[in-house]
């Protein structure tokens, strides 16, 4: 009889269980983080066309390529001054991720890279300990060719270390962030 | 001759009451097995006030004659029963029933052997008691249970141990923890059994699935934590337990009080503390590698031998640092890591948590009631309700910094009730039905894609197990059990992910949102799991006794093999689970050899594992993204054949000298695609001398080696990815494994008594005594930075 009774109160227990599940849809989250879109505007010094180098990826660390896509040729034995916009381009209107890398300059640094030679990159701005950032720089092009464009973010680099500060990543050391690279053609 | 004294006195006493006045009521009755109602041979019937005597006889009755009217105290004692006092008002010829119970030695250990399903000698179980756990009480329980030969452990660092029994773990090795199985998020690599050792007193280990009673799916095994036994006297006793180390230059402190009655009624209390910094390897320090832990646990009831209850509260919150340079932004900083003999970040020693790190708190409500009913069993039921909350933290920028990544909740409700048919003793039978309800919520607010989905799941089981002792020698165990197993999941995923994946076909009406770049899935699944068991234990003479097993286990997929989707920072890596996962399926054949005598004991287990659809999670190529190329680590099933040998031998060699052996050997292979499986523990094997005497302080010195041989069968999953900063294409080697390597350490030990009740057990142990660079195959940190270097620990044992 004890017996009975006790499954009774079980049963009781148990669907006071399955009772509570809830059936509200999850939200949907649009990553905050994500970054989908790097676009550097290079601005020929002296007159001449301004070129634009975007890669956008709009699925995020989903399994479709970022479309890359640059504007033109760059002249060559010219220099060009160039700005970095990172956005994430799934919320909307788009997040510019610059302005809070800007706010923890002195955790990022921007690297970039041409194999080639046919380009040269230098630092234009600073964060608040006079180290390189690299969300503005110059780009000096060579003589006429074809290459690749690298532009990479590392997340807390040791700017300190050998090197960094003039633009080499080798010992920088963090997290990447970002990572681009561009066909170029300089003519 | 006892017998004989009874006679005497029997004669003794009816000859003096053949003086008596007035008085000639007569006293009968029988004394009965509680257990199984057969009669007891031999029970003193004593009547206290009048001094008398009599026993009983075969059919375990008594008789007194001659008796006064009035109050009679009588107690019953049996040299194998716990004595019995009752008050009898004889007004009249008087027959009654008595029941007399157990021993209360055998009784606990028959009980609780049997409560807890290990009872059945036929399954390979193997027992850590106090006197170890004590000096684990500082580390992690699967640390500890690498003392077990057999049982190694997949690591993440040194803080997140995951107990791995013959080469598997997570979600195919079941946690019971005072009876209750442990839901905190198993299935994953990098989560830690939420357990404080210090909650156990015994800890056993049951390889293989022939612990039905626990579940079907335990296809490596099980480990059952138990804590404290109830002493049933009045008792007011305690322990604290506090160890330093120079590794992490950290402590932890381990308290606990108990309290208990002759009636039964008990409670008790348990602390824990324990708080580390940065560990160092023998060349550096591991940065960010910090620990802070804190666990508390209460625990009351009654316990007397027809009925009892439990009420149990565990709380245990774990902060974890993760090695800093394992945090990766991309591939090219996973080359560079692997390339580097040194970890890429290495600060100066720190107590800091810094991200990235996780946050762990659970906590476990526990209540149970048992009743026994004469001549028929032991009913229990028990409920239980668990919390689990998991936050984890990575390197974020802005607004974000402070926010979690990972946030999930799960709360598990489980209701179980089991009745043991244990009248009769060579035969038990138990019949046991559970039911389970959880559900876990990802927290959108971590504005990061949810790796694992919002879920409800119920979970069904029926089992029942029988245990026969077929003549002296010989004793069978078989057990059946059904699972029924539903999950309804709430999923989002992106659409180019959801056609990458194909699942377009085949679960398009799963569908029931459109949300711009993401669907919304509801996916539901049912799974009907059926296992068994069978075992055969057999002594051919008190040497020798052998040990045969076969268990049928199935598991149906965890939510991380069906639903994971995403980046997984902590291992720069984007895992991909496959909704079209089936459940596996084990078929698991041991044998067990031990041989026993005064100078050697010796172990030797044997086990072939089959599983069909084995779920793996395996590297497969690499995906690009604004950030960089990521290798992607895809969920796969295979058909798997698994086959090992432990070895435990233990030589005296004088009186105070002794030699351990420990060694075992695993193998795992794909059948399918005819290549080794990935994470199968290298050839491991321990030998150690102990020196104990007693006299000096209960003195103990032991020193061991441990070599680990290098693991050279392993799947090449290695791949080739374009580096753009070198312009080149680099092979990115995850998959060679580290060198074999050779630990010495010593541990020694000696009790002093500080009073009466009290003493103190001061312990030293060294590990790591030559200071040796290692990396270790199970460690996912290997990649990244060395072992742990040497470490000196003192400890304080406290016992009150």
């Amino acid at each position: 009889m004890k017996t009975i009774k006790n499954i009774v109160i079980l049963v009781y227990i148990a669907s006071i269980f399955a009772a509570c599940s809830n059936n509200e849809d999850p939200i949907v989250i649009n990553e905050e983080e994500v970054i989908t879109t790097v676009r550097a505007t290079l601005i020929p010094q002296n007159g001449g066309a301004t070129i634009i180098l975007e890669s956008k990826d709009l699925d995020g660390d989903g399994p479709n390529e970022p479309v890359i896509t640059v504007s033109g040729a760059l002249d060559k034995n010219k220099t060009f001054a160039a700005t970095l916009e990172i956005l994430n381009e799934t919320e909307s209107p788009a997040d510019n991720v610059t302005l809070e890398i800007l706010e923890e300059a002195v955790d990022h640094q921007f690297f970039f890279s041409f194999t080639n030679n046919i380009a040269t990159a230098t630092y234009t701005d600073q964060d608040s300990n006079g180290n390189p950032v690299g969300v503005k720089f110059n780009v000096l092009t060579g003589s006429a060719g074809a290459g690749t464009f690298t532009i990479i973010l590392r997340h807390e680099p040791n700017k300190s270390a050998t090197g960094v500060i003039t633009g080499d990543i080798t010992n920088a050391g963090g997290a990447t962030d970002l990572q681009v690279t561009f066909d170029i053609t300089v003519i | 001759m006892t017998q004989k004294i009874f006679l005497c006195a029997l004669f003794c006493i009816l000859f003096f009451t053949g003086y008596a006045q007035n008085c000639s009521y007569t006293f009968k009755g029988t004394v009965t097995d509680y257990h199984d109602g057969t009669s007891i041979f031999g029970a003193t019937v004593y009547l206290k006030n009048l001094d008398r005597y009599t026993t009983t006889d075969y059919q375990g009755k008594f008789e007194i004659k001659n008796l006064c009217k009035g109050e009679l105290q009588v107690i019953f004692s049996h040299v194998s029963c716990e004595t019995k006092e009752v008050l009898i008002n004889l007004t009249e010829d008087t027959f009654k029933e008595f029941n007399l119970e157990h021993h209360i030695e055998d009784l606990k250990e028959v009980r609780i052997t049997s409560a807890t399903g290990l009872k059945n000698k036929t399954a390979q179980t193997t027992v850590l008691k106090t006197d170890i756990i004590d000096k684990y009480s500082s580390q992690n329980l699967g640390d500890a249970l690498k003392n077990i030969s057999g049982v190694s452990s997949v690591n993440t660092g040194n803080t997140i141990v995951k107990p791995m029994i013959n080469g598997l773990h997570s979600s195919r090795v079941i946690l019971m923890t005072n009876g209750v199985r442990l839901q905190d998020q198993e299935w994953g690599i990098e989560h830690a059994p939420n357990i404080d050792i210090n909650t156990a007193e015994k800890i056993t280990v049951i390889k293989g699935a022939n612990a039905l009673e626990f579940g079907g799916d335990a296809i490596g095994g099980v480990i059952v934590v138990e804590p404290n036994r109830i002493i049933l006297k009045d008792s007011l006793y305690g322990k604290s337990i506090l160890t330093g180390q120079t590794n992490g230059q950290g402590f932890s402190l381990h308290s606990s009080l108990s309290k208990s009655t002759k009636k039964g009624w008990y409670l008790n209390a348990k602390t824990t503390l324990k708080n580390y910094g940065d560990f160092e390897s023998p060349d550096y320090v591991l940065t960010n590698t910090g620990l802070k832990s804190q666990a508390f646990s209460v625990q009351t009831g009654l316990k007397k031998f027809e009925s009892g209850f439990n009420v149990y509260y565990t709380y245990l919150k774990n902060e974890i640092g993760i090695l800093k340079s394992s945090h990766l932004g991309n591939i090219e900083d996973l080359v560079n890591a692997i390339n580097s003999d040194n970890p890429l970040v290495v600060d100066d020693f720190s107590y800091t948590i810094n991200a990235p790190r996780q946050e762990v708190t659970h906590q476990l409500v526990k209540a149970d009631l048992y009743k026994r009913y004469k001549k028929l069993g032991k009913l229990k039921v028990q409920y239980d309700y668990q919390n689990n909350q998991r936050l984890e933290f990575d390197l974020r920028i802005g607004a974000d910094k402070n926010k979690p990544a990972i946030d999930l909740n799960l709360s598990s409700h489980a209701v179980n009730t089991s009745f043991e048919f244990d009248s009769k003793s060579n035969q038990t039978y138990k019949v046991g039905f559970m039911g389970a309800y959880q559900n876990n919520f990802a927290d959108p607010n971590t504005g990061v894609k949810r790796l694992i989905p919002d879920y409800d799941k119920y979970d069904l089981g029926v089992f029942t197990i029988g245990n026969f002792l077929l003549n002296d020698k010989t004793s069978l165990d078989v057990g059946v059990r059904y699972d029924f197993n539903y999950i309804n999941a709430k999923k989002f995923y992106f659409k180019s992910r959801w056609r990458e994946r194909n699942y377009d076909n085949e679960f398009s009406t799963l569908i029931i949102g459109d949300f711009n770049t993401q669907w919304l899935v509801n996916p539901e699944f049912k799974y009907h799991n059926f296992s068994s068991s069978l075992g055969v234990s057999h002594e051919l003479n008190p040497q020798n006794s052998f040990i045969f097993n076969y268990a049928l286990a199935s598991r149906a997929p965890n939510p991380s093999e069906l639903f994971s989707d995403g980046l997984h920072h902590s291992a720069a890596r984007i895992e991909l689970g496959d909704l079209r996962m089936k459940q596996e399926t084990s078929n698991r054949l041991s044998t067990s050899y031990h041989f026993n005598n005064e100078k050697t004991a010796l172990l030797v287990e044997l086990f072939v594992n089959h599983i069909r659809n084995f779920m793996y999670i395996e590297p497969n190529g690499t995906e690009q993204t604004i950030r960089g190329a990521f290798p992607v680590w895809i969920y796969k099933s295979t058909n798997a054949s698994l086959f090992g040998i432990d070895i435990n031998w233990l030589q005296k060699i004088t009186d105070q000298i002794n030699f351990n052996n420990k060694t075992s050997f695993i193998r795992g292979k794909d059948i399918v695609n005819s290549t080794d499986l990935i994470d199968i523990p290298a050839a491991k094997t321990q030998n150690s001398f102990g020196y104990t005497n007693k006299k000096w302080h209960q003195f103990n010195a032991n020193f061991e080696s441990e070599f680990v041989f290098k693991q050279n069968l392993f799947p090449d999953t290695n791949f080739e990815v374009f580096i753009p900063t070198t312009n080149s294409n680099v092979l990115v080697d995850v998959s060679s494994t580290p060198n074999s390597y050779h630990l010495l350490n010593f541990n020694t030990d000696a009790t002093f008594k500080l009073s009466q009740k009290t003493n103190v057990t001061i312990g030293i142990t060294v590990t790591n005594i030559l200071n040796t660079n290692y990396r270790e195959y199970l460690n996912r940190l290997r990649y990244f930075a060395d072992d742990l270097g040497r470490n000196y620990l003192l400890q304080l044992n406290f016992k009150y």
